[in-house]
């Protein structure tokens, strides 16, 4: 009989403890936890060392609901410091409800509640205690569109990051460099395990940390930007929508990428992050789209330069070859208009823009009887392009890049039919109009191409990464392409006619004193929904002439010539990168003068004052129904004060009361019709 | 002769202490000692590691007193004194008091209704300042050193009904007072005396009748309650067609098998509802269900209560918080999780996290379990069977049959104890509250089971003598 006993009981444990784990999962679940520690994001510095992102701590309030069982919250003062209505706060706390664990019942406080909060703690505790955060900081509050920002991750995204340690209501980078470079800023969270008891409370490390990892912060990031120069062309682009792209050409860092209109980074972080973003998707000017990388243009006269590289590389022009503008091209029988007439050689052709001299070389090229036909003309002058690094991305590490586009013969072929076209089907290519698309970076690109006499480097934001480059996200920002093998005298030639430019032909306004500079004038013709609108002014250049240090594009969309808005914006951005500062007086009035110059495009001004109409006249439909509905409580709380015999309470106390409840209904009214707004605007945008 | 060993010491001369500790030492079963020795230890390093937070330091909690550990470790000292002074003592002393001690025993529980203090439900205690006694638990000393003496007596005739009677009741009087101080657990370890009883001659029917109400009983909870009538009538059937022949020649089988059947069923249809309903009380009903994975909805029996019985259903549901799913539950998972080899001592997540209620009392066992795991666990309970094992060689070899029983008492007892216990932390047993013998804590639950052994290893010790 004890031995029967003897051997059920062993049987039994043995299928409890041996061949059963089920009981394992359970214990585990209910007796340990696993607490993720997050550890700080890398921090990133601009070429001067400057940190222009950093790490600052924020508080969210959180709700254990476990703990509120026996505990008299006072919710009426909880409501209140956090401005929200008790009907709010019973709606988040059944959320909260759900789980047994703590949650977030508040997120990102305000500096102001959080003192609020801290004050009058003791009365919430221990069901509800504040978190820190660690949220981004900007000292400079510039560069939004480089920095990119932080937000809660999708389930997408942890789909797509399976095995990355994210979890949900964890944070990540989403735009920008925030995005690009998010394995190695986000660091390596820390696990910690704790012992846990029955009433869900954390009591000690599991088994003295033994299998507790330890987070490592992010690794820092040593960007290529300079921030005085970024906040400067920011400043520059003030009320204009466009952007500047400066590169260093020796090695490819991109010194400042201003898209305007932008947004400061700081908006995007801390307690109103989600209110910001609304507004600043909502904004028909699409502060947070960046331009320097996203848009594509037409390039216009800067396309010069480089139909005269490939010119010069196939031979059949020389520097000296000379074509004679009357006024306009006659080469496809309708005449392509030309701005000033006269007899070119190469560098004057450069200097004064003249479109006919270029018809001519882009002609010739693709003409050219060595290819035996426009196809294969086209598509070697394609390569050519593509080989300069247009038509296809040239792998910034910002993310969403646009490649722009380089017309190929397939695609004339589709438009027009197979040798349904010739060069004349598509002449304005030769000067940058037409089927040709490029992004501001891509001309800055160029110039660098055009400054270093012959090769590359793929621009980048980010010149090291503190703790080595574990990932080889900065590998292809070693190398230097070499597309074409052009001798340096061709170069030279290239570069005297963009001198030319900046000291007696269109760029003249734009002169760096005591600079040799070289640049070249663009203005694009271009249509929104059919309409012809203003000319987008380009500018592109490099300085100086005989040790490059910058190449820079400027875009200023909408702006009429190019000479007048963006070559004087370059100018000063070369001058404030080369000399550390703003010179002379006169160059500082120049600068104040160009940040007040109003460019906003019509048609964006034009759908502001749409917005803008349609949420006043829904405020004024808003007031009016609240002022009818006011009235009609008033009038129902008159009759209860005739007609006391309603109610045994006090008739003014009740009347008080509907007034609160209206005064909630309004704020949910407001909210309501400010999203209904919102969506509308939206699909129109 | 051994009787002078016995004997009561005199403190005279260093030498004579020698001489009387080498010759009181002689004829002790040191098996016996070791296992209790061993087992106790386990019982402190358990009740350790079930208040064991991290830093903690042993000493320091030992010298302060104020951990249930080092109270266990002061009860034990207790208890070695205890046993000492049970070793020095003529082991005749036990057969003359005998009846004495059972009146007294008798007795104290008496004192509980009145003086009585309360302790998780149940008003059986009586406070000493820095322990509680509970008599009931002490009685079974008594009770099981009466039973060995009245079966002893020469005039006692085990083969007559009167004596088999008189027998029950010796055993079965601490049990009803038991069960009126609301320990029904403790009540039903006095069932334990059948074993003793069975050995001296108790006829076998008696458990096989037990053991088959036990059956009905259970099925009438596992099975619809019509079924069960079917499969009885059934069964009652093919018996009758089985044993046709036999009938045939003796009408007297068919009448027993017809009475058996009549009996059998009315157990089920009313005698077991009726329990349920009106002698045992919601919650103990619903232990007792929940042990065979029934879920028992108390609203059927809601209906037909007095509002008294509700009111105090609703109260004992009050009182047993966490539930007693619950505690099962978390057992099952302490043990469980142990695995094979355990989570090393001192590393259960379980022990710590104060999940098993009552872990240092009656659900010791799932700190060994946890701890442990498989083999650490089932070394205890091969201890235990070779420990009683070893109580029945014992037994077997007394020459006295007062010795005889007593020694069937104390194995008897420390088997239900043992198997309850463990089959209640693994789900196999209902919770009722006894503690695991040596093991759990607690001073009356030690000092009772220290007592009983070592009266039985003093006996032992003199087993050439025989004792009435």
């Amino acid at each position: 009989m004890i031995l029967v006993m003897g051997i059920i009981i062993i049987a039994r444990l043995f299928s409890l403890q041996v061949s059963d784990n089920k009981y394992s999962i359970l214990a585990d679940e209910q007796g340990k936890f696993r607490k993720v520690v997050y550890p700080d994001r890398g921090i990133l510095f601009d070429r001067k060392g400057r940190a222009i992102l950093r790490n600052t701590v924020i508080y969210d309030l959180m709700i254990t609901p476990g703990k509120l069982k026996g505990m008299h919250l006072d919710t009426l003062s909880l409501c209140r410091v956090l401005s929200i209505d008790t009907t709010e706060f019973n709606k988040r706390l059944q959320v909260a409800k759900k789980t047994y664990r703590a949650s977030v019942f508040e997120a990102s406080l305000s500096d102001e509640v959080v003192a609020r909060v801290n004050e009058s703690m003791y009365k919430w505790e221990p069901a509800f205690y504040l978190q820190e955060r660690p949220v981004r900081d900007y000292p400079f509050d510039a560069g939004g569109n480089i920095l990119g920002y932080l937000s809660e991750v999708s389930p997408a995204f942890l789909e797509a990051h399976e095995g990355e340690g994210y979890q949900p209501g964890d944070y990540a980078g989403v735009a920008g460099l925030e995005r690009t470079y998010e394995k190695v800023l986000m660091g390596q969270r820390g696990i910690e395990y704790w012992k846990r008891d029955n009433r869900n409370r954390l009591t000690e490390p599991l088994e003295n940390k033994r299998f507790d990892t330890p987070a490592i912060s992010g690794q820092n990031l040593h960007l290529s930007l300079d921030i005085k120069l970024q906040e400067l062309g920011e400043y520059l682009m003030t009320n204009k929508v466009g952007s500047i792209v400066a590169i260093d050409p020796k090695t490819g860092g991109v010194l400042a990428l201003v898209s305007s209109p932008t947004y400061k980074p700081s908006l995007l972080t801390g307690s109103d992050r989600k209110k910001h973003y609304t507004e600043l998707v909502l904004d028909p000017r699409s502060p947070m789209f960046n331009r320097a990388v996203n848009a594509t243009y037409m390039p216009g006269s800067t396309f010069k330069t480089l139909q005269a590289l490939i010119g010069l590389q196939e031979g059949v022009i020389t520097p000296n070859t000379t074509f004679v503008c009357t006024g306009a091209y006659y080469g496809c029988g309708r005449p392509m208009r030309c701005i000033d007439p006269g007899v070119f050689k190469l560098k004057e052709a450069i200097t004064w823009s003249c479109n006919t001299y270029f018809a001519n070389v882009m002609q010739r090229t693709i003409n050219n009887p060595q290819f035996g036909s426009a196809v294969e003309g086209l598509n070697q002058w394609a390569a050519y392009m593509r080989g300069f690094g247009l038509g296809h991305k040239l792998g910034i590490d910002m993310p969403s890049e646009k490649g722009g586009l380089i017309p190929t013969p397939e695609f004339y072929d589709k438009i027009y039919g197979k040798g349904r076209w010739n060069f004349c089907t598509f002449r304005s290519v030769s000067i940058g109009q037409g089927e040709v698309n490029v992004t501001p970076l891509q001309v800055a690109n160029e110039m660098a191409y055009i400054a270093n006499k012959g090769w590359f480097i793929t621009p980048h934001m980010v010149d090291s990464i503190d703790g080595g480059d574990q990932y080889g996200l900065l590998d292809s920002f070693k190398l230097r392409h070499y597309p074409l093998n052009i001798s340096d005298s061709v170069f030279e030639a290239v570069h005297d006619g963009m001198q030319g430019v900046m000291e007696r032909g269109t760029g003249a306004a734009a002169k760096v004193p005591g600079i040799v500079v070289c640049g070249k004038t663009g203005t694009v013709e271009n249509y929104y929904k059919g309409v012809k609108q203003k000319d987008h002014a380009f500018f592109a250049a490099f300085a100086p002439r005989d040790n490059p240090r910058i190449a820079i594009a400027v875009v200023c969309e909408n702006a009429g010539f190019g000479s007048s808005s963006s070559a004087p914006i370059a100018s000063l951005m070369i001058e404030q990168y080369l000399n550390d500062s703003i010179g002379s007086p006169e160059r500082k009035a120049r600068l104040e003068a160009l940040a007040h110059t109003n460019l906003m495009p019509k048609r964006i001004l034009d759908e502001i004052r749409k917005k803008d109409s349609i949420q006043a006249i829904k405020k004024a439909e808003l007031e009016r129904k609240q002022k009818e509905q006011m009235k009609k409580e008033s009038q129902v709380a008159d009759n209860g004060n005739l007609n006391p015999s309603v109610e045994s309470g006090d008739p003014r106390k009740h009347g008080r009361k509907g007034d609160e409840s209206h005064k909630i209904s309004m704020i949910y009214g407001a909210l309501i019709s400010y999203h209904e707004n919102g969506s509308s605007w939206h699909s129109k945008a | 002769m051994k009787m002078e060993v016995a004997g009561t010491p005199k403190h005279n001369c260093s030498s004579h202490i020698m001489k009387e500790q080498i010759e009181l030492s002689k004829g002790i079963d040191w098996v016996m000692v070791w296992f209790y020795i061993i087992l106790v230890s386990i019982g402190v390093i358990c009740i350790y590691s079930v208040e064991y937070h991290q830093g903690d330091s042993f000493l320091s909690g030992l010298v302060e007193l104020k951990k249930n550990y080092s109270r266990q470790v002061l009860f034990v000292g207790i208890a070695g004194v205890m046993a000492i002074l049970i070793l020095l003592t003529d082991s005749k002393f036990f057969t003359a008091t005998a009846n004495l001690g059972y009146a007294i025993g008798i007795l104290l529980i008496l004192v509980t209704f009145v003086a009585g203090k309360e302790i998780n439900g149940s008003k059986s205690w009586i406070p000493l300042g820095f322990f509680n006694l509970q008599p009931t638990e002490m009685c079974k000393i008594f009770t099981g050193l009466a039973l060995a003496k009245y079966l002893s007596r020469n005039e006692t005739d085990f083969e007559k009904p009167r004596a088999q009677l008189l027998a029950a009741a010796i055993t079965l009087s601490p049990a009803v007072l038991s069960v009126l101080q609301n320990e029904t657990g403790l009540a039903l370890v006095y069932f334990a005396f059948l074993i003793p009883m069975y050995r001296e001659g108790l006829p076998g029917i008696y458990l096989i009748v037990g053991f088959s109400l036990a059956v009905l009983v259970i099925s009438t909870i596992l099975v619809e309650k019509n079924l069960l009538a079917i499969i009885l009538t059934s069964i009652a059937a093919l018996s009758i067609y089985l044993l046709r022949r036999t009938i045939k020649r003796n009408k007297g089988i068919l009448f027993l098998i017809i009475v058996l059947w009549v009996v059998s069923v009315g157990i089920q249809r009313f005698a077991v509802p009726y329990l349920f309903t009106k002698v045992l009380k919601p919650y103990q009903v619903e232990r007792i269900m929940s042990t065979f994975g029934v879920d028992y909805d108390p609203s059927v029996s809601l209906k037909d209560m007095t509002p008294e019985e509700k009111a105090e259903y609703e109260l004992q549901k009050k009182k047993k918080k966490p539930t007693e799913n619950y505690n099962v539950k978390q057992s099952k998972i302490a043990i469980g999780s142990g695995g094979f080899w355990g989570k090393g001592f001192l590393k259960g997540t379980q022990t710590q996290g104060d999940f098993v209620p009552e872990q240092h009392t009656d659900f010791i066992f799932t700190s060994v379990g946890e701890n442990f795991g498989f083999w650490g666990s089932s070394g205890v309970v091969i201890l235990y069977v070779l420990f009683m094992l070893r109580i029945v060689f014992i037994a077997e070899r007394q020459r006295s049959k007062f010795s005889r029983v007593y020694a069937y008492s104390v194995a008897a007892i420390l088997f239900f104890h043992v198997a309850i216990n463990i089959c209640m932390t693994v789900g196999l047993a209902p919770v009722i509250g006894i503690t695991l013998p040596l093991l759990s804590y607690g001073g009356s639950s030690l000092l009772t089971f220290t007592i009983m052994l070592f009266i039985l290893i003093r006996l032992d010790a003199d087993r050439q003598m025989i004792l009435r």
